[in-house]
């Protein structure tokens, strides 16, 4: 029946009026994403849900935050740990914006290197990575040429 | 003077030389070639008046020596220091603050440092070249060049060779380079190591990539008689977690004249030294023990490298 689709359909989109809901996370990732963005420590409303039913990728989760906006840097690191994330921006209730995140070709400041004895790790020089492959999330520290990945990765 | 068909390529001019991945094949030949004008004449006043710094963080005495001399030997002068308890270091000072500093007193520095990456940090942060003298287990190029250089000049050639590579296949990062900087040529590689220390496959995947072939061994007198090159390598007891399989294979990996009779005449044994025991001293005067000759080779390679960053 139409009205038992309607909720999750609305819990999905909808529910807010200003600020972003980021669809499509991976089930497993989203309270990653949820700490490596310091939403835990954020005072707006935030609503979220995982192991939910979606088409395209088995279980989804999904996090809707109220009057946020995120930055490049915020995107960059969403996509680093849900590749698959689309971002939904919404003014007024309404959609403004659809877009999937993307990994940079390089990445700066914001990873933490893998490698306890990287230069990176002892003095205050900034982190900078080649990204390797962009579904795996590997990256290849500029400096100690270490291989930093996705299931050990930590953000500044 | 150079020879006539000795033409220096000019591409290294003010660089860095951090990786050994950060330089072409024409490069490296580059480098062997200047470095066999050493070989023939070392001493050579063309550092006269620069000031080459040798900032050593953590003590290796063998390569500061090394290029020291290589220094010396050109009528340059050095500066710097042989380990960091008698520097500034001890009193906190970071690493872009002494690169920075030292940049003012000299033309290039050489840099050894026990964190990995230092010498990419301090080539981005400084204003003159800086040569890697080892970054922690990451690279040491300058020792990598030295290897090829011994290898050509033995077999009077890169390409088309047996290397059989001995001990410690998985931590040692001068086997890592060398195999990485071989695979530009079309080498047969044979890897002779305890199951414990075999070849990371990161590195293997490299050969695979050129689709070279390789083959695994755990014992050493298999590939002895089939080797153009053996390079030797120590297997370090802190590598075992249970000392029981240490002891197991300590004395597998050792070379001595026994087991040397049945070898290619041009075959050649390298190590990058110091060596403990993995190669008996009765070795040491056979014809195939080259080890000694390699670290002289260094002193050519250092200069050549030298000279061409600098530009001279
Ligand atoms: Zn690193």
């Amino acid at each position: 029946m139409e009205q038992d689709k309607k909720p999750v359909k609305e819990f999905v989109v909808s529910a807010i009026e200003n600020g972003t809901v980021i669809d499509h996370i991976p089930a497993q990732s989203v309270f990653q994403v949820i700490h490596i963005l310091n939403l835990d420590k954020y005072g707006n409303q935030i609503l979220f849900g995982t192991n939910l039913d979606s088409n395209k990728y088995g279980k989804k989760g999904i996090i809707k935050v109220t009057n946020k906006y995120f930055k490049p840097v915020e995107i960059n690191k969403i996509a680093l740990v849900a590749p698959t994330a689309t971002l939904i921006i919404i003014k007024d209730f309404r959609v403004i914006e659809k877009k999937k995140v993307e990994i940079p070709d390089t990445i700066e400041t914001y990873v933490q290197c893998v490698n306890p004895n990287c230069i990176t790790n002892h003095e205050d020089v900034p982190t900078k990575f080649k990204v390797l492959d962009k579904v795996d999330s590997r990256l290849k520290c500029t400096y100690c040429e270490k291989i930093t990945e996705k299931k050990n990765m930590t953000f500044r | 003077m150079r020879s006539e068909n000795y033409k220096q390529i000019q591409t290294m001019k003010n660089r860095s030389l951090i990786s050994i991945d950060d330089f072409t094949k024409e490069e490296y030949f580059s480098v062997l070639d200047a470095a066999e004008q050493f070989e023939r004449k070392p001493v050579q006043n063309i550092l006269d008046g620069k000031v080459i710094a040798t900032l050593f963080f953590e003590p290796s005495t063998r390569t500061r020596l090394s290029f020291e001399s290589a220094v010396n030997y050109l009528g340059g002068k050095v500066i710097g220091f042989s380990d960091a308890s008698s520097s500034s270091v001890k009193k906190g000072e970071s690493l872009k603050d002494t690169i920075l500093t030292v940049c003012n007193y000299s033309d290039l520095i050489v840099l050894r440092h026990p964190r990995e990456g230092s010498a990419r940090y301090a080539s981005e942060v400084g204003t003159v070249p800086i040569v890697n003298a080892g970054d922690g287990a990451n690279q040491h190029p300058t020792q990598c060049l030295l290897d090829l250089y011994s290898i050509r000049k033995t077999q009077g050639k890169l390409d088309n060779l047996d290397i059989a590579f001995v001990g410690d296949l998985k931590y040692g990062r001068t086997v890592h380079s060398l195999v990485i900087a071989m695979t530009n040529f079309n080498c047969r590689f044979h890897l002779v190591s305890p199951p414990e220390l075999k070849l990371p496959s990161s590195v293997k995947m490299h050969i695979k990539e050129k689709n070279l072939e390789y083959y695994q061994y755990t014992d050493l007198s298999e590939v002895i008689p089939m080797a153009d090159i053996i390079y030797m390598t120590r297997i370090q007891r802190e590598r075992f977690s249970d000392p029981i399989d240490y002891e197991k294979v300590k004395n597998a990996y050792i070379l001595n004249r026994g087991l040397l009779t049945n070898t290619k005449t041009n075959m050649k044994i390298l190590h990058p030294l110091p060596r403990v025991n993995e190669i008996n001293e009765d070795v040491d005067d056979l014809p195939q023990a080259y080890y000694f000759q390699q670290a002289l080779n260094g002193l050519y390679v250092r200069q050549a490298i030298l000279k061409l960053i600098l530009g001279l």
